[in-house]
């Protein structure tokens, strides 16, 4: 696991996910916003669903956080949030996530966490466009 | 090529297997093989709900399993057969005599106990002795965690030294 922030205070979300996915995006969203340390890393590289889960707990408790953001909906991650939420039924998971949804996310500090994931979300699948190509009409 | 893959790995279904490998092989089925999963209905939704539309799941208990690997390997998609350790694909091996030739190790990852033989497998000499029994009834055994990955033999698998 890596905890990239180690600041508990302002922690608004878990972001778990492959490789350096979390801590990459996260730092992205520093460099935008300057708003990386409301956010959390976990990367799965080297553990195994038991031990993700485990980070991921740790994660939640000692931030305060309810939201959890994913890369993959059918990564070792995604899996683990689900098996947590069972018995967090207060935490929220969002999975698929892009830069723009997670910026969106971290903009709204003042807003209830599942209102800002849903305009979040609305946010980031907006962003996603293709351009220099033509789409054959139906 | 009905069935693929025998593979180990205990994150069971997830990125790797889903788009790692099941991309590449246009995977039609996942067959998971894990005695808890297959009597608990919760634990099978958590894990179709993990695959694409197009791909199904199916859930068997080692025993049953053994007995319906004929018919997979009839079906005209392409499948995986996915179990979470190298206890279950052992008695797996042994329950389909001599059907299964080739087994894959994904992902052991690191727990108290193992020693790290490459970055994705860690292995008690316990389990190990298991994968050498699984060989020793002729079956290829070779750890290979993602399509692009050289396929290690298990014997450099468990003379080899990893930290990571």
């Amino acid at each position: 696991m890596t905890a990239d922030e180690g600041q508990s205070g302002g922690v608004r979300g878990v972001v778990a996910g492959h490789g350096t996915f979390a801590s990459g995006i996260i730092s992205a969203v520093e460099q935008i916003t300057g708003r990386g340390r409301h956010f959390v890393a976990i990367s799965n590289t080297g553990l195994c669903l038991d031990d993700i889960q485990s980070a991921l707990v740790r994660a939640l408790d000692e931030t305060g956080a309810r939201v959890i953001f994913t890369d993959l909906p059918a990564g070792s991650c995604t899996m683990a949030v689900r098996r947590l939420i069972r018995e967090r039924p207060g935490v929220l998971l969002v999975t698929g996530i892009n830069l723009s949804l997670l910026l969106d996310f971290a903009m709204q500090d003042d807003v209830d966490p599942e209102q800002a994931v849903r305009a979040a979300l609305d946010r980031g699948r907006a962003s996603m466009v293709v351009h220099g190509v033509t789409v054959p009409s139906a | 090529m009905p069935i693929a893959l025998y593979r180990i790995d205990d994150r069971l279904i997830h990125g790797q297997v889903v788009v790692g490998w099941g991309q590449p092989l246009e995977l039609g089925f996942i067959v998971l093989v894990d005695d808890d999963v297959a009597a608990s209905e919760w634990e099978q939704e958590l894990y179709r709900m993990g695959v694409p539309p197009e791909m199904s799941v199916h859930f068997h208990t080692v025993e049953d399993a053994a007995a319906v690997l004929a018919a997979y390997h009839a079906s005209p998609q392409v499948g995986i057969v996915l179990v979470g350790s190298i206890d279950t694909m052992q008695r797996l091996v042994s329950a389909a005599s001599g059907q299964i030739h080739a087994v894959n190790i994904g992902g052991v990852h690191h727990s108290p106990g193992r020693t790290g033989r490459l970055r994705y497998v860690f292995l008690t000499p316990d389990e190990e002795a298991r994968l050498r029994a699984i060989e020793a009834q002729g079956v290829e055994v070779t750890a290979q965690d993602v399509p692009g990955a050289r396929a290690v033999p298990l014997a450099e698998v468990l003379t080899s030294v990893s930290s990571a």
